[in-house]
């Protein structure tokens, strides 16, 4: 526990001194990664118990929307009042719909909550008078904790915004780990049965999972509409919810860090190879996917426990796998 | 009265259409219990072979009744080439794990085919609209209809009908049947699973690509056609029962109906139909209308 609250302070202070020397847009692309870690963490949350969601985008989707709505008709600016709206609207959502999928798992999971995310993108799109429709909807640059960020500095501030409150969620969700609910979830996945059986409910249990992840993906949803500067209904379309499905393999389950890394390492991958193979970009994911599916089901962080270990067991463990 | 009459022709059009795009994918989680996020992109590649081959055909100047035939041609092809390909390239080493670990490979196979798709056809739309005018029109109920919307049924119908007889009359219809309520057993009993399992395949890849070749002429074939189909297949299996081809049947009549209903009532809630019958089918019967009840193991 202690060591993981240095490491997260450690990280903190890190990435806070890389913002102040990186290039402008490599802080876009690394704020981007931040927040959308968050909603691959959200992910990788229900993986935990063996849910697979198609469907995070529509959470992604209602709070960056919720963002949209309150900074037209309530003229809110304030990022830190934004999200919580953005939060709360999404948890909300997820009280709802979770009451249809805590009942299902596997690929009944996977596929409803993936349709039910595909109605909301039908909603956006079609009520044009309120969302504008295809062509979305404009994010003004909010003020945090009140002060108003001098627009050469906009980036530096929300990116030390996001890392804040990445990392808020992040030990928070680490808390969340650890404790009985953590671990009950993480029970659901080796045999369902049993735990009904220890007077576990573990429809109860999913279900505030999935209010928990809810609302880590809505924030994560109101990082990416204040950041981008702009909002659409593909960001509750089912390929943009498989993007978080990939991120999440590709990072794995190990860690609370590893979606981080997973999203850091995605964002800068699709931005090489939009510039160099723009036609078989999806083609790259497709064949990294199979890839990890096949050789590294614990994602990337595989390696990283690799180097955890001693050197003598490294090369033990290198010839084992071989 | 003649509102119903529009309702009841539109809406079996469109079932039509949901059955050949949604019979395949029950198929193949029927007998593998793999749900294949690919199956949009084998419609897609039966759309391009349709569409270019038509293209082909016409700028031959053969008989132009026969471009039914090149349509039909393609998707045997295609499915013949990519079935047994996917099966036994990639599938069959998926066999035994989890459900949900299957779902991504085949959504791993699902973004390689998108580009595969670029890579051959390229990024511009085909538009192979000759045999949707070939036919001429009739009219129903004050409404003008393409016969070729007929056509649509008349090879909806038959491709069911075919499965139907193959399922239930002949012998290695039974061992289908035989393989989907248990592998297990049916290799105990000397069932070539394996092969029951590239047949499936490769038949549900058939429909998807029979359901994209008779697609083609309707519509502008682009990259991207792949990623609707697949979530209004899915809705059509899940409401029958995944796995159940009765169930694909009834499923996409009700949705077709439905919607045609939903059309002429409340045009603005046609693009919900599909999920608000999906809704309320899953609060009464959770699993769908011709689901069969599954064991929990412990």
């Amino acid at each position: 526990m202690r060591l993981v609250l240095g490491v997260t302070l450690a990280m903190l202070l890190l990435f806070l001194g890389l913002g102040l020397v990186l290039p402008k847009w490599i802080l876009f692309l690394l704020t981007l990664a931040l927040a959308k870690g968050l909603v691959v963490l959200s992910v990788v949350l229900l993986m935990h118990a063996g849910l697979v969601s198609f469907g995070q985008g529509l959470f992604f989707a209602t709070s960056a929307y919720t963002v949209g709505f309150a900074m037209k008709l309530l003229e809110i600016q304030e990022a830190v009042v934004l999200a919580g709206l953005g939060m709360a609207t999404s948890i909300a959502v997820a009280a709802l719909t979770g009451l249809l999928l805590a009942r299902y798992r596997e690929i009944f999971f996977a596929m409803l909550s993936l349709a039910i995310s595909m109605i909301l993108y039908g909603v956006l799109l079609k009520a044009y008078g309120i969302t504008g429709g295809t062509d979305g909807m404009g994010i003004a640059s909010p003020t945090i904790l009140g002060l108003t960020p001098p627009p050469d500095r906009l980036r530096l501030a929300m990116y030390a915004f996001t890392l804040v409150t990445v990392t808020v969620m992040i030990s928070f969700v680490h808390r969340y780990a650890d404790s009985p609910l953590g671990y009950t979830v993480r029970a659901i996945r080796d045999n369902e049965v049993r735990l009904e059986y220890l007077g576990i409910s573990v429809q109860r249990t999913i279900y505030l999972t999935y209010l928990l992840a809810g609302g880590l993906a809505g924030l994560g949803g109101v990082l990416v509409a204040l950041n981008v500067g702009h909002i659409d209904p593909q960001l509750a379309y089912w390929t943009t919810s498989g993007e978080f499905v990939f991120v999440a393999l590709l990072g794995g389950t190990g860690s609370v860090f590893a979606p981080l890394g997973g999203a850091i390492i995605f964002e800068f991958l699709r931005t090489y190879a939009f510039k160099y193979s723009p036609y078989t970009w999806q083609m790259t994911l497709g064949i990294i996917m199979l890839a990890i599916i096949l050789f590294m089901p614990e994602g990337l962080w595989t390696i990283s426990k690799v180097f955890a270990r001693s050197p003598r067991e490294w090369r033990l463990s290198w010839k084992r796998s071989a | 009265m003649n509102t119903l009459i529009i309702i009841a022709v539109d809406g079996v059009i469109f079932a039509s259409w949901l059955f050949l795009i949604s019979s395949g994918l029950t198929l193949i989680y029927g007998v593998m219990r793999i749900l294949n996020i690919a199956h949009g992109s084998l419609y897609t590649l039966g759309a391009y072979a349709g569409a270019s081959l038509v293209i082909a055909y016409f700028g031959r100047g053969f008989w132009p009744q026969g471009s039914y035939l090149v349509l039909l041609g393609a998707a045997l092809v295609v499915g013949l080439i990519s079935g047994p390909l996917i099966e036994r390239g990639l599938l069959r080493w998926m066999y035994g794990r989890d459900q949900v670990f299957q779902l991504l490979v085949t959504y791993a196979l699902f973004l390689i085919l998108e580009d595969v798709v670029k890579l051959v056809w390229g990024v511009n739309p085909y538009y192979a609209y000759k045999p949707y005018g070939l036919l001429g029109q009739v009219r129903l109920g004050g409404i003008i209809y393409p016969w070729y919307s007929f056509l649509l049924f008349a090879v909806a119908l038959l491709a069911g009908v075919l499965l139907w007889l193959f399922v239930t009359r002949t012998r290695f219809g039974r061992l289908v049947v035989a393989v989907i309520y248990d592998p297990e057993i049916s290799t105990a009993m000397g069932v070539n699973v394996s092969r029951v399992f590239v047949v499936a395949f490769t038949l549900g890849a058939m429909l998807a690509a029979l359901g994209g070749a008779f697609t083609a002429p309707m519509i502008a074939v682009v990259p991207g056609i792949a990623v609707e189909v697949i979530v209004l297949a899915f809705a059509v299996v899940v409401i029958g029962g995944l796995g159940s081809l009765e169930g694909a049947a009834l499923g996409a009549l009700i949705v077709g109906l439905v919607r045609a209903a939903m059309v002429h009532v409340f045009p603005v809630l046609e693009l919900f139909t599909i999920y608000l019958v999906m809704a309320v089918v899953l609060l009464v019967r959770p699993h769908g209308l011709f689901a069969r009840e599954e064991v929990r193991r412990i």
